[in-house]
């Protein structure tokens, strides 16, 4: 087979060498413990205040504000259930939406579990969240308002900036899981009137197992892991050294040639979602056409399931991923597509390509000469295109 | 994932295609779950003479379509009817857990399409109760290998 195509950046990225050079020293020679005072455990105490810096610079943030955490998962579950525990007494009521990760949902129906009431806010056809509406979902109870910041399958970015004017005009803390656009388009957290952002290496060329939650002066929230003196007693733990070395370097790397590497993503993306459109039949773009992160595209193809599509592509040496349900282990297609108001039938039939800087044109032409054939194949086989086809036929 | 065989049925399907005169034809399956099988037979003398297939679904449920026409073939009905979801699995040497149901899906496309032919030639089947395992979506079959697993 040739080379792999690499088409899933939404899934997780490599490790850039630059990033994996920063992180090595940390496991050998640098071994040393942060909380310990001889200078050997010290000088790993400043790298890591020193990654701080980078993610607080990134974000606009201060590093104050920029605790360490062992995923983007582990950021979800701190800010939501941090807020929801801590300011108990005032409220008890969530605002989120039907789109979110589950990093966010399933922490979300846990804590309905323990007496806490959650609105689930549809979104539009494009998957957009309607600030208006989260305005009228807010209660006197309402504590918390979580929306993501961009959607891991269909890539639709929300008017975060306007909900957050919102939540701090109402008081109320407001949440966004930015996991998905960090690294990809720019990040602000004074410009998005945020109060807490998560975010997760992996997606951005730094290692897996290492994210981080900012969070704003003065937000009350409990300590998510109860032990030593680290990340201020707020998340105790042994820091895990070279992954934050290795996620500093990354979020560095990273922000430092954002729009020009945005631009270039996009236009690959686009060329493949113009010419799909353009010469596959019975084909759907999922997600908004310009509010879109600029390396993922998200189609259904009518009459075909995502799985089979994905093994097709594989055999062909292309990476990529789908929301259908027997790709997502249960029998269900994906909350995302239901919520925007696919029928489960279409939703089955979804692609995920998720583009990133390290994609060429070359690659696009490649998977833009094989999908035609690959999607006609399944088509022959499918019996609800056959349907089609003689319909098609006796009205002619 | 899957094994070389299951591969080889999804890459290399037998029987794909449409019998148009067949004497006949099963749909199961649901488009809402992800999978539909239909099955045509060609039946002579109560033997399945030609068997083909149209499935919309994973690369299971392709390579248990494919491989079940290729198990009917040369069969006597009541023989056809014997094939269990679990025969189909195991001639594909396994299916991964959760893909269990669509084995059951062959089984009922056989069934199904036996049926279809014994009502139009009259004859009322004794089956009926086979298709009870399964309607439509297939969460049952989901929860039955869940339990299956808990055996093991
Ligand atoms: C939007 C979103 N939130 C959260 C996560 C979870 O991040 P992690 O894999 O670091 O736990 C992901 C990644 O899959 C994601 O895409």
């Amino acid at each position: 087979m040739e080379k792999t195509i690499y088409f899933d950046h939404a899934a997780t990225t490599p490790v850039r060498p630059e990033v994996l050079e920063a992180m090595l020293p940390f496991f050998t020679e640098k071994f040393g413990n942060p909380s310990t005072i001889y200078s050997y455990g010290r000088e790993s105490k400043k790298y890591i205040e020193d990654a701080r810096d980078k993610v607080a610079k990134a974000l606009g943030a201060q590093s104050k504000e920029i605790f360490f955490t062992g995923s983007g998962t582990e950021a979800d579950n701190w800010a939501i259930k941090g807020v929801a525990y801590a300011n108990r007494k005032k409220g008890n009521h969530i605002i989120t939406t039907s789109i979110e990760h589950h990093a966010v949902l399933h922490t979300c129906n846990f804590l309905e579990k323990e007496g806490f009431e959650v609105t689930y806010l549809p979104v539009d056809k494009d998957g957009l969240v309607d600030p208006e509406q989260v305005r009228e979902a807010i209660k006197p109870e309402t504590i918390l308002i979580s929306v993501m910041f961009a959607n891991n399958e269909i890539g639709t970015i929300q008017p975060i900036s306007e909900i957050g004017k919102i939540a701090k005009e109402k008081g109320i803390i407001f949440h966004t899981d930015a996991v998905q656009a960090v690294g990809s388009v720019n990040v602000n957290v004074e410009e998005l009137n945020v109060d807490l952002l998560s975010l997760s290496a992996h997606k951005f060329y730094g290692p897996k197992g290492v994210g981080a939650l900012y969070i704003r002066r003065g937000t009350k929230i409990t300590s998510f892991m109860h032990g030593g003196a680290q990340e201020r007693g707020k998340r105790a733990s042994t820091e895990n050294v070279p992954g934050i070395v290795g996620l500093g370097k990354a979020i560095e790397l990273a922000t430092a040639n954002i729009e020009g590497n945005a631009k270039y993503v996009k236009r690959l993306r686009d060329r493949i979602i113009d010419e799909v459109l353009n010469t596959i039949p019975y084909v759907r773009l999922n997600g908004h056409r310009e509010k879109r992160l600029p390396g993922n595209i998200n189609f259904s193809f009518e009459f075909i399931e995502g799985e089979s599509l994905l093994l097709l592509l594989d055999m062909k040496g292309i990476a990529a991923s789908s929301g259908s349900a027997c790709t997502s282990g249960s029998l269900d297609p994906s909350h995302v597509l239901l919520a925007i108001g696919l029928p489960h039938e279409i939703a089955h039939g979804s692609l995920r390509i998720t583009l990133g800087p390290d994609n060429t044109d070359e690659e696009v032409d490649y998977f833009l000469s094989v999908l035609p054939e690959i999607v006609g194949r399944l088509r022959e086989m499918s019996p609800l295109y056959e349907a089609v086809k003689n319909k098609n036929k006796s009205k002619k | 994932m899957y094994s070389q065989k299951v591969m080889d049925h999804f890459m290399n399907p037998r029987n794909m295609g449409e019998i148009e005169d067949a004497d006949g034809v099963g749909l199961v399956g649901n488009p809402k779950c992800g999978d539909i099988m239909k099955m045509y037979l060609k039946i002579e003398n109560d033997v399945i003479v030609d068997a083909k297939f149209k499935t919309f679904g994973c690369g299971a449920a392709v390579a248990t379509s494919s491989i079940s026409t290729e198990m009917i073939k040369g069969k006597t009905i009541e023989e056809a009817l014997k094939i269990t979801n679990e025969a189909v699995a195991e001639a594909l040497d396994g299916l991964p857990p959760q893909k269990m149901h669509c084995s059951n899906l062959a089984e009922e496309a056989i069934k199904a399409a036996i049926e279809d032919y014994r009502k139009r030639k009259g004859i009322t089947g004794n089956n009926q109760n086979s298709f009870e395992s399964c309607q439509g979506c297939c969460k049952k079959c989901e929860d039955v290998h869940d339990d299956f697993h808990e055996e093991e």
